[in-house]
């Protein structure tokens, strides 16, 4: 997995709560096997319209937030269904931060497995920051995951919060499976002791 | 003192990475086509096999066909042959389309006896909290932590903190397991459990059948919760007592033992506890887009301009917008143009002879398509055995294959836009029946009696024949 040390981008506001994974990428596609190339249908159902013309309403449609890659979101993004297509999406459009109140658990959980930052800020702190990205041309963040720090060209810098155990994995860029298996011994050990009565199939 | 949380998880801990960082052990790994081709990519990319396929099971249910077993639908037809041939490939047992065990994966496993009391049980779908109904500990998973969980059978996990939900009294006549999930949610919003696991207790809770447990527990993530869980008591064991994977004989009694003592120590071991009063709750019917933007049968669509704050108010105004309504709707009054009674919150044979007693006798009305989709195989064969079928087939509904059908809407079982659907699945988000159409979710019995009258009605007035 790519690493993820620091990052300076641009912003983009879709300041809502709920925008849950069905919005985020949509049921047809989950049918794809691939991992790669989700991000065409980011939000797919917002930005275009039944016969797949853009909908030139949608924010990531207009041409001051192409390249985004810093997303302020509103409080539970990500809720509803586990699909890490999602997250693959979000990547995979060119975002690396998403930048919110609170997260749905699953999401916030998947995207350190993919490469993309879930910031937590309070609601207070995201609005204000969604108020800049209204007035200020081009607005820009700096993410620093190494010094746990959002901060801009303006003087604002703020710190924010985010478990040891996932700032590691995202700064070395660490495969959880690697990670597991040197608990090999242990498992062993576990899985001799496991009740006998659990259903194997 | 202890959750029944906190003790599954404890008897699960293989080692701690950190102090708050523990792997535990998966007892039950279930997969379907949907979420793991990528993760079965990565294990053969990198040259590792299944840990213990005797642990992993599968299933087809989200993206296949319910009228018969041909896939015309081009990438659902490549995803289904892929997971049928990563399966056998890995050597990992799964139910193919047809055969008689098939279903959705969180009917299909409780059926079969493969969820029992503290286990810890993982899937890579959200609604893997119905399995909670039984004491274990069952959640959703991403992809990634599949392919994780098929190479080590473990999986990494911080603690989740613990809230217990007591639902008192008596839930009155014809008010069901999903109107109480529902009223829950409602009241506590879609991030009302987030952070914690739940657990649910109290008379209206010990009430329920096995099946209504299920329907509480599916929900718990609509909430955000991690997890759901009843502790099992009578009603568990007599459920599973001979079912296809339950412990048999000597072993029954040893697991009966074990699993007798699986209950939290006292409520006071809870970080939170909230109550509620069952014999408060009616029929409910969501208006909005969310799980929690629902009311009761006899209430209202509620005015934005009432809304707590402005981001409230102006997310009230954008469902209002989606779903077709106006403020003060009466609920009663909205009219319905589809009616889908299936998904693993409500698909299961109880959930089918509740909407069954409801359309006895009765006709759907002319103007709604009416569709029942089984949870299963088995629900299906047991529904026809029982002649719930053709009570259904008689009155005009779609008698259907199993599977996940118009509940995420990814085969051809779909709303056009702007149609509006009584369903009893258990997500109303924009799109998720398909594009612009307009989901209210409710119970079985609710949404039989909207598909006979073609609007909504309280199903406690109803008049059985
Ligand atoms: S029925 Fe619906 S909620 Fe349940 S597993 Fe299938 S798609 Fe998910």
């Amino acid at each position: 997995m790519e690493k993820f040390i620091e990052h300076r981008g641009k912003t983009v506001a879709l300041f809502q709560p709920n925008i849950d994974t069905d919005q985020i990428l949509p049921k047809q596609f989950l049918k794809r096997i691939e991992k790669t190339g989700f991000g065409d249908f980011l939000f797919y159902d917002w930005r275009f319209d039944e016969n797949g013309n853009q909908n030139k309403e949608f924010v990531l449609n207009q041409p001051q937030f192409k390249h985004a890659s810093i997303l302020l979101a509103g409080k539970n993004f990500g809720s509803g269904s586990s699909r890490e297509h999602a997250v693959w999406a979000l990547r995979d459009y060119g975002f690396r931060v998403v930048i919110a109140p609170s997260f749905g658990e699953i999401f916030y959980n998947n995207c350190f497995n993919v490469g993309l930052l879930p910031i937590n800020l309070p609601e207070k702190t995201v609005e204000e920051l969604v108020r800049k990205n209204e007035e200020i041309q081009n607005y820009e963040l700096v993410v620093s995951l190494l010094k746990k720090k959002v901060s801009d060209d303006f003087g604002l810098s703020i710190d924010f919060e985010i478990e040891d155990f996932r700032r590691e994995k995202l700064l070395n860029g660490w495969d959880d499976i690697d990670m597991i298996l040197r608990f090999e011994k242990e498992i062993r050990n576990y899985e001799k002791k496991r009740p006998a009565w659990m259903p194997k199939v | 003192m202890k959750t029944l949380y906190d003790k599954i998880w404890e008897s699960h801990v293989v080692a701690y990475e950190s102090e708050k960082v523990a792997l535990l052990y998966v007892d039950l790994h279930l997969i379907h086509e949907v979420t793991t081709p990528q993760a079965y990519d990565g294990l053969m990319k990198r040259g590792r096999k299944i840990r213990r396929t005797d642990l992993t099971i599968g299933t087809l249910d989200h993206s296949v066909p319910t009228k018969d077993t041909l896939i015309e639908d081009e990438f659902a037809a490549k995803q289904v042959q892929v997971f049928r041939e990563n399966c056998n490939k890995f050597g990992v047992k799964f139910f193919d389309l047809g055969t008689q065990n098939q279903g959705i994966v969180h009917v299909f496993a409780p059926e079969m006896g493969l969820v029992q009391p503290g286990m810890i049980i993982v899937c890579g779908d959200s609604h893997t909290s119905t399995h909670g109904a039984f004491g274990a500990l069952s959640f959703g998973i991403g992809t990634s932590e599949v392919e994780q969980v098929l190479a080590t059978q473990c999986i990494r996990q911080i603690k989740s903190k613990n809230l217990l939900i007591k639902v008192e009294k008596r839930l009155s006549n014809s008010v069901t397991a999903k109107d109480l999930i529902l009223f829950v949610i409602g009241r506590i919003g879609t991030e009302g459990a987030s952070g914690y696991v739940v657990e649910y207790d109290g008379e209206a809770i010990r009430n329920l059948s096995m099946e209504g447990r299920m329907t509480v527990c599916n929900m718990s993530i609509e909430a955000g919760a991690r997890a759901g869980l009843i502790s099992p008591d009578e009603v568990t064991f007599e459920y599973l007592k001979d079912r296809a994977y339950s412990p048999k004989g000597k072993t029954w009694d040893l697991a009966l033992k074990f699993w007798e003592d699986l209950k939290s120590d006292s409520d006071k071991a809870f970080d939170v506890v909230l109550s509620f009063d069952a014999s408060e709750i009616e029929p409910q019917v969501t208006w909005g887009t969310t799980p929690a933007m629902v009311t009761a049968v006899n209430g209202f669509v509620p005015d934005p301009s009432e809304a707590k704050n402005d981001l409230e108010k102006s997310s009230y105004e954008r469902a209002l917008r989606y779903m077709g309504l106006e403020p003060m709707q009466k609920i009663t009054s909205i009219k319905i143009d589809r009616a889908f009674i299936g998904s693993c919150t409500n698909s299961r044979i109880e959930d089918l002879r509740m909407a069954a007693k409801v359309v006895k006798g009765y006709r759907v009305n002319p103007k709604v398509k009416a569709m029942v989709v089984p949870g299963s195989q088995t629900v299906k064969r047991q529904a026809e055995a029982e002649g719930l079928a053709r009570i259904f087939v008689e009155a005009g509904f779609e008698w259907r294959n199993p599977g996940c059908s118009m509940c995420i809407a990814m085969n051809d079982d779909r709303l056009l836009p702007l149609e509006r659907c009584a369903s009893t699945s258990n997500r109303n988000f924009e799109g998720r029946q398909g594009r612009g159409g307009r989901t209210h979710l409710a119970s079985p019995a609710m949404v039989a009696a909207a598909a006979i009258a073609g609007h909504f009605v309280d199903v406690r007035d109803w008049r059985f024949r």
